[in-house]
This record gives structure tokens, C-alpha cells and sequence, in this order.
């Protein structure tokens, strides 16, 4: 088992033709993944290294039963890209491009509360369940079939914790970047219900960053609901401060935002704090090893 | 991206939101003139610098001739303004708004910014205005108004009237605070903006609703499609390495320690500052090289990185998923060559086409120290910059 996507997930690429779409079709095709299909507005017809290619999503979809995008068409286009997606009854709609405006994202996502797709992205490294299907631009190789969930919003950190992982012999169950942007389809208490409802996840590692109060709630969420250890981080505890957008930006968030705030929130919440990057891995091995020694 | 309180004005205005008249001025004789050609009996003359707390400063002057505008002008252009936003710093104050005075009966606060956690653009008002915002929601949050705003009714008239009635508006106040609100959102959409802040709106003795302030933040995301905002870009007001940076796309913040760091991906890049930490050394900056780097934006990268004095080593931790190592190495080899480079360097290299990225810095005959993993890359420089 696996949260959102396995070995029968079948999917569509958004921008096939692109250098990205293409060196990432390719690639998520090498790793195991049912590329079953491509879609370029006036490109239908065609096809992407024998993935057939067609105009619109909803044309591919009924052509190839996908229930999976993933997005890799230039930021001005991203969002109309995503509620293409939406309207075409994809369930589950990947949106790796970087630079998004986030009124389109405003837009998009209000439009997907309307559907029953779910999003995860923008700005997001994809979804991996290793040995079954990749999503997305993560380097498949440093992955290992497993038990530990990981949920990150930063892309190249979620790698980094993975490899620690998958050096010390402990495999993911899957790993989804929910995107470091402002609006985001998925957050990280969304992905923390789907591992907890997921038989073979066993432990899950959550990467935060500094801002906003996101880790703040999943902290809340985690003490209330949550069954499984939790390992966390929290990226820019030397960021400086004073580099925000202007006062307004904090009374939403209740004025917390800081590395300090987020780190006491899942202390308090029980969770184990990694105080150092490298050190990830190793704090979900030695909490693994403590609960098994206690049972 | 961040523009001046005139340049708002004019936007918020062009959309209908009513602003004070003023005219811009960039030396003393401009701002006499300014002050004659608004032709009332008094005006107001204020510092444009990307930063609040002007008042409170000395940035700020209600003037009653356009000798006294001239003089004050004088005084304020080429000066440096330290205020509470500013840092110790200051800012240097290279123009100044002359505007019409107002008779100020009651002062509000208006905001409007894209709500990280509604995922909507959400209104925020408070009757405490002319003050420092944050202290006002930590002090006394039930003075804060916040409505979000549903993106297919945009400010609905009855919204804006319900802000109104909370604000403590009365009469035809509350359809021209509606109305403003409206043309506010307006020029928030077209602009893509992320955040107006009207601190204060004011109620005029004569009870009009008038933007007696006003700062306009804008989503860079959005700028490709605004090439007029894009204009208003002011240099001065930026740190020259960052806008350096930003013309090859690459995300840098200037700090004051001795480790320049160079990473893909902005966690990454905050973690590796954090790691140089733990091992008791400062980064001297935060610099994300960004997924679709080429050779030309990571040798551009090193270049800016070096060009801090202070760098006496540095650290490269990439971690590659859309950028390849091998990439990553050909800029390192290619920038090093031409900067000559003098400092120690640790590069740690993981993820897609490493092997052949430790190839080329191997074959390059260039000094690296390679690391195995980042606790390892920064015990590495650590130890490089104090031998």
C-alpha cells in the first residue's frame, strides 16, 4: 500500500513536447511508470517517443483511462492548465511548474473545491511511491521501497531526507512535495491524513519551512489525530528576520511564523525535532529503535 | 516586488480609489514648484523610500509656502532616513511627494493581501489606523477585521458595506468606503498585486474617505504580464548583489557571515545555512541556484558570491532533480577559471548525473574538496577557513 499513487496509476503528461515534459516523461517511464499519454494543444495525433499526444486533456483521458497529470507547461499557462485537468475529471493533477502567479492559483483552487480532484503543487518536486510510479522530477535512484512517509514543501530537502532514509536501510512508503508557494493544493495536514489512513506507513517525516502557520497547524492536527511517530524539521532557523512582505502579511498569521515558534509547536505536539539537517534519518532510525525496545 | 507611496497612489487612483493630488519631486526647486502648482495654502512633503515609520523620522512635514517646501526639500534629498523598517542602514531619500494637506478627522487602517491560509486574497480593516499594525493585532486582536473574498463575487457591495458599519462609518461614507474597497480590489486583480496597505484611510473633516497613505507590494510571478509595474522597479532601494542575481533569475539574500553558499532549491538552501551554523561558522548568504540552472546562471552564481569581500570559503550542496550535476560542475570549473578563485571550496553533489558531475571537477585540475554529505561539507569548510 501507498497513499495516492501505485503501480496502477496511469498518467498523463501536460506539456509533453517541452525539454522538461520530455526529460521527466522519459524519465518517470524509465522508472516503471504508466506514461499512458501526452496532451499539446494542436500536437494531437502525434506522439512523444510512442506515447500518443493529443489536443486536450479530456480527449486523452477518455482515450487512455489516466487518472493522473502531471504539469509541466510555462508558468502563464499553469493554471489554465490545471483546471483542464479538473474539468476533464482527472483525480489526481500534479503541477510541477515553478512561478505561477498566485491570483491564478486563487482562481484555480476555488475551482477545484468544486470537483473532486486533488492538486498537489504548484512549485513541487511530484509524488514518488517507490517501485511503483514516479511523479514528477525527483531522482528516482535514492528512493527504496518502504514504510516512512515523507511530506516536504521544499523539492531539493525532500531529496536530501530520502537518501538519509534510504542509506540507512529504511524505504518510503511514498513521498509527496506539496510545493513551497503560497496557495497549494495540497498541505501538509491533507497528506498527513491520507499516511495515517495508509496500513504500510509506519512513521512519517514532515521538512517545514519558516513562514506562514502551516506547520503550526499540522502540529495541532498531529497531537490530536494523528497515530504514527512524526519526525519534523524545520528549514531557516538562521534566516534573518525583517525580510518579510509588510506588517499585514503577519496578523494573519498571528504573528508566529519564526523556526522558534514552529519548532515548540510539534515539540509540544510530541514530535521528534531534527535540529540538524543531516540528521533526519538517524532521528527517525533512533525513534523507531525506542518504540521497538518499549513494546 | 516593492513600489514608492506615489507610484501607489497613482496606480490606486488611475483605478478610482480616492487619493490626495501630489506631484513628485526629485530636487528642491521641483518640489517649490509642486507646492505652487497645487496652489492651496498648505501642503504636505513627504520621503518616498520603500519603507515605513517615515513620520516618526522626520521624513514627513506639513508645509505652508514653497520656500519652506523648497528648504525642507533640500533638507531631506541625499539624506539617509533611519526608521523602524529601514535598519540601522537608513535609506538614502532620492525624491519627495508633495501632496495637498488633508483635515484629518478619523484615521483607519486597510489592507488587502493574498491570504496564505484561505488561499484567497482577504480584506483586513481596523478603526486603530495610523499605527503599527502588527502591535494593534497583538495588543488587541479583536480589533482586527478580516474578510476574505470569494474570487467570483469579488467585494460584493454588501461586504464593503459591512467593513464600513464595523469601521464606525456613517452616512455617505459607507457607500465611498464600499466603492474605494472595489476600486481597490480592482487594482489589486489588474495589477497582481500581493499586497496594498492604506495606513492610514482617513476620514476628512468634511467627511470624505480619502487613501492618505498608501503601499502597494506586487507577486513577481505576476510581473511578466505588467511591464508598466515592472518600470517602477526602483534600483536604489535594492541590495546590488540581489539585483544582480535577479537578472540571471537566481534567488539571493545578502547576510554577514564568511560562508558563501550556493544551493538548489530554497529548503535546501535554508537548511545548508542552518548546517553551516551547527558547525559554529555564519553563511554569508542565502543563494538558490533554482531547478532549470544552465552553465552561464551557476558561473554567474559563483561570480556574485565571490564578489563579497568577506567570503573566505565556499560551499556548494546541490542536490539534483531537475538540475543536473553535471551542469552544475561545468559552471563551477568554467566560473572558477575566471574569477581565479582563492578560497577554499567544498562541493557536495548528489542526485541526477553525479558521477559525471564528479568527474568533470575531478578531471578540471581545479582545488575541491569534496564532501559526502552535508554534515560532512560543512565540517569540511568550517575546518578549510580556519587553516
Amino acid at each position: 500500500m501507498s497513499i495516492l499513487v501505485n503501480k496502477n496509476t496511469r498518467v498523463l503528461t501536460q506539456g509533453i513536447t517541452g525539454a522538461t515534459g520530455q526529460l521527466h516523461t522519459r524519465a518517470c517511464k524509465e522508472y516503471g511508470t504508466q506514461m499512458v499519454g501526452g496532451v499539446v494543444p494542436g500536437k494531437g495525433g502525434t506522439d512523444f517517443e510512442g506515447i500518443p499526444i493529443f489536443n486536450t486533456v479530456e480527449e486523452a483521458r477518455t482515450a487512455t483511462g489516466a487518472n493522473a497529470t502531471v504539469i509541466y507547461v510555462p508558468p502563464p499557462f499553469a493554471a489554465d492548465a490545471i483546471v483542464e485537468a479538473a474539468a476533464a475529471g482527472v483525480e489526481l493533477i500534479i503541477c510541477i511548474t515553478e512561478g505561477v502567479p498566485v491570483l491564478d492559483m486563487v482562481k484555480a483552487k476555488a475551482y477545484l473545491a468544486g470537483t473532486s480532484s486533488r492538486l498537489i503543487g504548484p512549485n513541487c518536486p511530484g509524488i514518488i511511491t517507490p517501485g511503483e510510479c514516479k511523479i514528477g522530477i525527483m531522482p528516482g535512484y535514492i528512493h527504496k521501497p518502504g514504510d516512512i512517509g515523507v511530506v516536504s514543501r521544499s523539492g531539493t530537502l525532500t531529496y536530501e531526507a530520502v537518501y538519509q532514509l534510504t542509506q540507512l536501510g529504511l524505504g518510503q512508503s511514498t513521498c509527496i512535495g506539496i510545493g513551497g508557494d503560497p496557495i497549494v493544493g495540497t498541505s501538509h495536514i491533507d497528506a498527513l491524513k491520507l499516511f495515517n489512513e495508509d496500513p504500510q506507513t509506519r512513521a512519517v517525516i514532515m521538512i517545514g519551512e519558516i513562514g506562514g502557520t502551516a506547520e503550526e497547524e499540522a502540529a495541532q492536527y498531529i497531537k490530536q489525530n494523528f497515530k504514527k511517530p512524526v519526525v519534523a524539521f524545520i528549514a531557516g532557523q538562521t534566516a534573518p528576520k525583517g525580510r518579510r512582505m509588510g506588517h499585514a502579511g503577519a496578523i494573519i498569521s498571528g504573528g508566529s511564523g519564526t523556526a522558534a515558534d514552529k519548532i515548540a509547536a510539534l515539540r509540544a505536539a510530541g514530535i521528534s525535532v531534527a535540529m540538524s539537517p543531516a540528521e533526519l534519518g538517524i532521528t527517525m532510525k533512533q525513534l523507531l529503535e525506542g518504540k521497538t525496545a518499549r513494546q | 516586488m516593492n513600489i514608492h507611496e506615489f507610484q501607489a497612489k497613482q496606480i490606486l487612483g488611475r483605478f478610482g480609489a480616492p487619493v490626495p493630488k501630489g506631484k513628485p519631486a526629485s530636487t528642491p526647486d521641483e518640489a517649490a514648484e509642486a507646492f505652487e502648482a497645487l496652489g492651496q495654502p498648505r501642503a504636505v512633503v513627504k520621503a518616498q523610500i520603500h519603507a515605513g515609520g517615515r513620520g516618526k523620522a522626520g521624513g514627513v512635514k506639513l508645509l505652508s509656502s514653497a520656500q519652506e517646501a523648497r528648504d525642507f526639500a533640500a533638507k531631506l534629498l541625499g539624506k539617509t532616513l533611519v526608521t523602524h523598517q529601514t535598519g540601522p542602514q537608513g535609506r538614502v531619500v532620492r525624491r519627495v511627494y508633495v501632496e495637498e494637506a488633508s483635515e484629518v478627522a478619523r484615521e483607519l487602517y486597510l489592507g488587502m493581501l493574498v491570504d496564505r491560509k484561505a488561499g484567497l486574497v482577504s480584506v483586513i480593516a481596523s478603526t486603530e489606523g495610523g499605527m503599527d499594525i502588527e502591535e494593534v493585532a497583538a495588543r488587541t486582536p479583536e480589533k482586527i477585521i478580516t474578510e476574505p473574498l470569494d474570487p467570483l463575487l469579488g467585494v460584493s457591495p454588501f461586504l464593503g458595506r459591512k467593513i464600513a458599519f464595523a469601521l464606525g462609518l456613517k452616512d455617505r461614507q459607507v457607500n465611498q468606503f464600499a466603492a474605494l474597497l472595489a476600486s481597490i480590489y480592482k487594482a489589486f486583480l489588474e495589477t497582481d498585486a500581493s499586497l496594498v496597505e492604506i495606513n492610514p484611510l482617513v476620514v476628512t473633516k468634511d467627511g470624505r474617505v480619502l487613501c492618505l497613505d498608501a503601499k502597494m507590494s506586487f507577486d513577481d510571478n505576476g510581473l511578466f504580464r505588467h511591464p508598466d509595474v515592472r518600470e517602477l522597479r526602483d534600483p536604489n532601494e535594492e541590495d546590488p548583489d540581489e539585483t544582480e542575481a535577479a537578472k540571471y533569475d537566481l534567488s539571493y539574500v545578502h547576510l554577514d557571515g564568511n560562508i558563501g553558499c550556493m544551493v538548489n532549491g530554497a529548503g535546501l538552501a535554508m537548511a545548508t545555512m542552518d548546517i553551516v551554523k551547527v558547525y559554529g561558522a555564519e553563511p554569508a548568504n542565502f543563494l538558490d541556484v533554482g531547478g532549470g540552472a544552465n552553465t552561464e546562471k551557476v558561473a554567474a552564481a559563483f561570480r556574485i558570491l565571490l564578489s563579497d569581500q568577506r567570503v573566505k570559503g565556499v560551499l556548494i550542496n546541490i542536490f539534483g532533480g531537475i538540475m543536473r550535476c553535471d551542469v552544475l560542475a561545468q559552471g563551477v570549473v568554467e566560473a572558477a577559471r575566471q574569477v581565479n578563485l582563492k578560497v577554499p571550496l567544498v562541493v557536495r553533489m548528489e542526485g541526477t548525473n553525479v558521477e559525471q558531475g564528479k568527474k568533470i571537477l575531478a578531471e578540471s585540475g581545479i582545488k575541491v574538496i569534496p564532501a559526502s554529505d552535508m554534515a560532512d561539507a560543512a565540517r569540511r569548510i568550517t575546518q578549510a577557513i580556519k587553516a
